[in-house]
């Protein structure tokens, strides 16, 4: 696939993680916003690959980790209603509430449908006069565009039974609190490079100078990862800090403009809660009061619904890059995938969900390299032992 | 966040007065709404995310950048006397990137 | 819930902590039963350890196997059950009754054996099309005879409109186990290569292209084929040992991930893979792409893994490329003696991933 498949190649890193090595004269903690990008580290196992003391740590970019509970409450209220089709994105299927998740709501015959493009809402509300048809509007400014469209078409063609429940929030106000908050540990960021093909990046511009971080702009794939480590390792050798834009294959600073010209038709920035981090001012985006008629927050009954996290859980840590995963005493324990407590443990994405895919949780007083786990283990071995091999002290640093 | 694929527009059409597209990624071929970037032509490439298309892959920035990442120097002076090192035992060769990644073996 | 919490009192005390879920009173958390639960990844898992096997366990069953494996009067038989629920029951290659016959021929070549005699029980929903039934089991005829079986037994019922979807399949197979084969999961040892027949996630993303919402126009079929001839090639392998191919698995749902964790799992061993090694079609790939899916948990259906030594490792993969079913195959990576009951794989870029079992659904995600 052309636009993929070379930014997959081995060669490629390997080149780029021999520069990194050049360059690199002490550690660094940067931190990945975005969790598309945490789940291309995971899957590629790219920090595995980084030279030690280069620590990746992963951001609040996940939506689905930063849906607070009492609006995942709601949703679930909504959903279990007789009249109403609940759609969303496959994502927030599996998201427990106070009281089970989507699926279970499902399993005691609530329709509840997953949307892969939010225009099939309305289909589906055309076919379903009757009915209720209800999205779970969430996401950052990427997204934005989409729900945007979907609120406007419902607006414009009076499809009166659609409506969204909108949970959208938005990534420059959750890196200043990152950046402002006592204990922040990260030096440099790669940026969220498709919030930014929608948004542009001068929003970043005074975050990086008034913080002196830098913020290298940064794309999806294995390289494109490598590439904004690099040059975010360039900078802060250099001592240098400004914006920079790694993925300008797809993105310049100026964004998408009728896509910020239909969100700022549909959407007005105001405060949102952050699952974790707790209310940030001028985080999210609401419907403006001309739709009134499409907004599931007020159409229906659910504004006195409002939900303690449960105490234990340190995932506003974890979030904010202060603490890891395996310096939760849930962690691995009364916390899994399968029963989380908390927003970083909900999603794949979620730091605590991919250090758990990892094994980590079998091995907690270890440090993040797999090797500890899986000594010598290689598909190209043709012995089964792990090697004894004298150490060439060249290859020692 | 998030999940979006480049992929090929073949075709363009207006649908309910929206500007569509069907786009091929690999093998296979989804309609997305051009909307957001719409005076791409066929045979251009776009973002698509959640069936939107919602940027346009530059190809010749495409092109320059990753010509960019060829040309940086696969070893360095740092590194060569380790690959020497290696050469000379009776070691069945390690596969690219096991060397490639800094030099040391894993 | 008591085991979590023992848990953290360990931890407190700088003990080590057993791995969460090894409890020996089984807790069965959910309440009712959900869709992720009949989806071949860990809650399927939970289900059978925690709901039937305590009910039912014999050192046959406890086995896990695809299939039984029993002894009558000097003859070794191989048994095994299956049912088929999917929608839509007409697919591009197949449909349910097709599937619902090389499904069981299957799971029984999966023991070596020759599958030999099938029954069939059918549920059909009040108002399902009899033309559509006369067409499935038109299907099924040709599929029994593609396999060489024989249908010899079978039930119907109907049920009411609206609790059924309209049609739902059991098919129950028996075939014989001729000479000292002897293959299942718990004889995967270190060193065995693992050898993929072919092209993984056609049949999944095949359904998954008529699902309403995420259609695509490709030319992705389902893979659905008889594998026993494949096997026979396999055994007929030229060798001056006997007993070469320890394991045999179809990796359908849950994909080839979920089966090679039930591999390490079952016979307590490791398992690594080469990314670079596994074949995926472009169109399945593109697909998995735009709906955020993995390829490695998607189903098949016509498809196997081979645990063989490593010395007739080469030698199987060439008998099975001269197989129509076996032309793709390739080897994928091999048993390892480190860290038992985990699959880890070597990516495309040269990093390592744990390949952990499913939990519930793959679901198309935006994030």
């Amino acid at each position: 696939m052309k636009y993929l498949d070379e930014y997959r190649n081995g060669d490629i890193a390997a080149r780029i993680v021999a520069e990194m090595r050049r360059v690199q004269t002490r550690p660094w903690v940067l931190m990945e916003v975005c969790g598309g990008q945490t789940h291309s580290i995971v899957k590629h196992g790219l920090d595995h690959l980084l030279p030690d003391g280069i620590e990746l740590v992963h951001g609040p970019g996940c939506p689905v980790c930063v849906t607070p509970l009492d609006m995942i409450d709601k949703a679930h209220a909504i959903a279990r209603l007789p009249h109403v089709i609940f759609c969303s994105f496959g994502d927030m299927l599996r998201v427990p509430g106070s009281d089970g998740d989507l699926f279970t709501i499902k399993s005691l015959g609530s329709d509840i449908r997953i949307v892969y493009s939010p225009l099939d809402c309305l289909k589906i509300a055309r076919a379903n006069p009757d009915k209720q048809v209800v999205f779970f509007a969430i996401g950052f400014e990427t997204t934005a565009p989409a729900n945007a469209m979907l609120a406007w078409r419902a607006h414009e063609e009076q499809v009166n039974n659609l409506s969204l429940l909108v949970s959208h929030v938005l990534v420059p106000p959750a890196l200043e609190a990152i950046l402002s908050a006592s204990g922040n540990r990260v030096q440099g960021f790669l940026g969220p490079g498709h919030v930014c093909a929608v948004m542009g990046y001068s929003e970043y511009d005074p975050i990086s100078a008034r913080y002196h971080v830098p913020i290298v702009i940064t794309g999806f794939e294995p390289i494109d990862i490598l590439e904004g480590t690099l040059m975010t390792l360039k900078q802060l050798e250099e001592g240098r800090a400004t914006v920079e834009n790694q993925y300008s294959r797809v993105l310049n600073r100026k964004g998408n403009l009728p896509a910020q010209q239909l969100i700022s038709k549909v959407f007005e920035v105001g405060e949102r809660k952050w699952r974790g981090i707790g209310s940030i001012p001028m985080s999210g985006y609401h419907l403006r009061d001309e739709f009134f008629h499409h907004d599931a927050e007020k159409l229906f009954d659910v504004a006195e619904i409002a939900t303690m996290e449960p105490e234990i859980c340190i995932s506003g840590e974890i979030l904010r890059g202060i603490k890891k995963p395996h310096d939760c005493p849930a962690f691995g324990t009364l916390c899994t995938p399968q029963h989380p407590l908390g927003a970083t443990m909900v999603s794949a994405e979620g730091a605590c969900a991919a250090y758990y895919a990892y094994g980590r949780h079998l091995n907690p007083q270890t440090s993040d390299k797999l090797q500890q786990i899986a000594p010598g283990s290689s598909p190209y071995n043709t012995t089964v032992q792990p090697r004894e091999k004298p150490e060439y002290p060249h290859a020692s640093r | 966040m998030c999940l979006a694929i480049p992929g090929k527009v073949v075709e363009t059409y207006d649908q309910r007065g929206l500007r569509m597209a069907k786009v091929q990624f690999g093998g296979i071929v989804r309609e997305a709404c051009l909307e957001y970037v719409p005076e791409t032509q066929v045979g251009q490439y776009v973002l698509v995310h959640v069936g939107f298309a919602i940027s346009r892959v530059d190809e010749a920035e495409a092109e320059r950048t990753y010509q960019a990442l060829r040309d940086l120097d696969q070893l360095t002076e740092l590194e060569a006397p380790v690959v020497d090192e290696i050469a000379e035992t009776d070691e069945p060769p390690h596969p690219p990137w096991m060397m490639n990644a800094g030099g040391t073996r894993q | 819930m008591p085991a979590a919490e023992d848990d953290l009192k360990k931890k407190d005390a700088g003990e080590n902590l057993t791995p969460f879920g090894i409890c020996p009173i089984p807790i069965f958390e959910h309440k009712r039963i959900v869709l992720g639960h009949g989806s071949g990844g860990k809650l399927t898992a939970d289900l059978i350890e925690k709901i039937f096997l305590p009910a039912f366990h014999n050192p046959t069953l406890d086995k896990l196997d695809d299939q039984a494996v029993i002894s009558i009067g000097g003859a070794r038989l191989a048994f095994t059950t299956d049912s088929f629920v999917v929608t839509p029951i007409f697919f591009p290659g197949g449909d349910i009754g097709r599937l619902a016959i090389h499904g069981t021929v299957n799971d029984l070549a999966m023991s070596g054996a020759r599958p030999l005699y099938l029954s069939a029980a059918f549920i059909l929903e009040e108002g399902l099309a009899t033309d559509d039934l006369r067409r499935i089991v038109e299907s099924m005829r040709a599929a029994a005879a593609e396999a060489g079986v024989q249908l010899v037994t079978g039930d119907t019922k109907v049920v009411n409109r609206g609790k059924g979807d309209q049609i739902f399949i059991t098919t129950t197979g028996i075939g014989v186990i001729e000479h000292d084969i002897n293959i299942s999961t718990d004889r995967a040892r270190p060193g065995d290569k693992i050898i993929l027949s072919g092209y993984i996630g056609d049949h999944g993303m095949t359904i998954m292209s008529q699902r309403e919402g995420l259609e695509f126009e490709s030319a992705i079929e389902s893979d659905c084929a008889p594998l026993h001839g494949l096997v026979t090639a396999m055994l007929a392998t030229e060798s001056s040992v006997s007993g070469f191919i320890h394991t045999l698995r179809d990796p359908t749902r849950g994909g080839v991930a979920t089966t090679l964790n039930e591999i390490a799992k079952n016979a307590n061993v490791g398992i690594v893979l080469d990314e670079n090694a596994i074949p995926v079609r472009e169109s399945v790939k593109g697909a998995c792409e735009v709906l955020g899916l993995d390829p490695l948990y998607v189903a098949n259906e016509g498809k196997l893994i081979a645990l063989v030594t490593r010395e007739m490792a080469n030698v199987v993969l060439e008998q099975m490329r001269q197989h129509p079913l076996g032309q793709d195959a390739a080897i994928i990576g091999e048993v390892v003696q480190t860290h038992p009951g985990m699959v880890l794989m070597k990516t495309e870029i040269g990093g390592t991933r744990v390949l952990d079992v499913m939990f519930g659904e793959q679901l198309p995600r935006i994030c």
